[in-house]
């Protein structure tokens, strides 16, 4: 990234504007899980909230808003695969579900 | 004697075109990825697998697991501005005011160190003391493990900026560039650290 004085100034007042929006999004998942949605869309609204907030502070706060170095996305883009492959394995177990019938009828 | 110096610590390195630090520092957030997001995935297993609420074994609620949003959403927000004052650490050094960097550094240190006092004398303490043990629950069982692996991150977070506020800081005079890129190297990893701590606030706390 750059590093001149002028953009480095630029970049505080993205800090402070990210701070603000920040403050908001916990505020917000708290009063979310205040109204008391029924489960699971609670978790998705919470999830959602979740990763706008994480966004805003890997876009700006790790300045990968301003990275421009191939390298780190093709290991950004890995890891997101390696991710999301992690968050499917539990869905993987309904494959076994037969197999978990069968073991809970044999112990009656 | 030789002075040996590590290569492109300050240049950006011509097969990766960033300084080698930063390089570093992702491949080991992307590895701190897969720690915490194994961790995660076994909570979606272990949630979604939980019988419903009048079997003994349901999922508690946040009435019943006794933990409490406001200590839990202050901790967060102690998070979230020790991330604002450690990039701005680094923006002030960036500008040539170590003086004004190191201050940030220190709010950063002094703000970790408030989320450790807060998460242990009003919440570990009390919970272990009134029976909500690891061995409680499944629920508290993920809570120990994960609050515990994120604490020990904060925990090491401040070895790391306390050493940058010691030792290390002797750096500024010799090479002032390469401080700074330390510097946003252990914000890099301290930003994955608050990173991580907005989604186990509302999954913990809030479901």
């Amino acid at each position: 990234m750059s590093g001149s004085h002028a953009d480095v100034s630029k970049h505080v007042r993205a800090y402070v504007a990210v701070f603000i929006a920040l403050a908001i999004g916990t505020i917000v998942t708290v009063a979310a899980a205040q109204v008391h949605i029924p489960h699971p869309m609670n978790y998705v609204v919470a999830m959602l909230i979740a990763l706008f907030k994480a966004s805003l502070v890997a876009a700006i706060f790790m300045h990968l808003k301003w990275e421009r170095a191939a390298n780190i996305w093709i290991l950004l883009a890995l890891c997101a695969v390696f991710f999301a492959a992690l968050m499917l394995l539990p869905s993987l177990t309904t494959f076994d579900l037969p197999k978990q019938a069968q073991r809970i009828g044999a112990w009656g | 004697m030789s002075t040996q110096t590590l290569p492109y610590t300050v240049h950006p390195h011509p097969v990766t075109g960033i300084y080698s630090g930063k390089f570093g520092t992702w491949l080991f957030l992307a590895s701190e990825v897969m720690l915490f997001g194994a961790l995660f995935s076994s909570y979606v297993l272990l949630r979604v697998g939980a019988p419903e609420a009048p079997s003994p074994l349901h999922w508690p609620s946040h009435e019943e697991t006794h933990l409490s949003w406001r200590i839990g959403g202050f901790n967060t927000l102690v998070l979230i501005v020790s991330s604002v004052t450690m990039v701005m650490a680094w923006a002030s050094l960036k500008m040539g005011d170590f003086s004004k960097g190191r201050r940030y550094l220190w709010l950063t240190f002094l703000l970790a160190l408030t989320f450790i006092v807060v998460k242990l004398s009003l919440e570990y303490v009390p919970k272990l003391r009134g029976g909500y043990v690891p061995a409680k629950s499944t629920f508290f069982s993920l809570y120990y493990t994960l609050t515990g692996l994120h604490g020990l991150h904060v925990i090491g977070g401040m070895v790391v900026i306390g050493y940058f506020l010691g030792p290390g800081a002797a750096l500024w005079k010799r090479d002032p560039e390469y401080y700074t890129n330390r510097i946003e190297c252990t914000g890099l990893y301290w930003h994955f650290v608050d990173l991580v701590w907005i989604f186990l606030f509302p999954v913990l706390y809030l479901m």
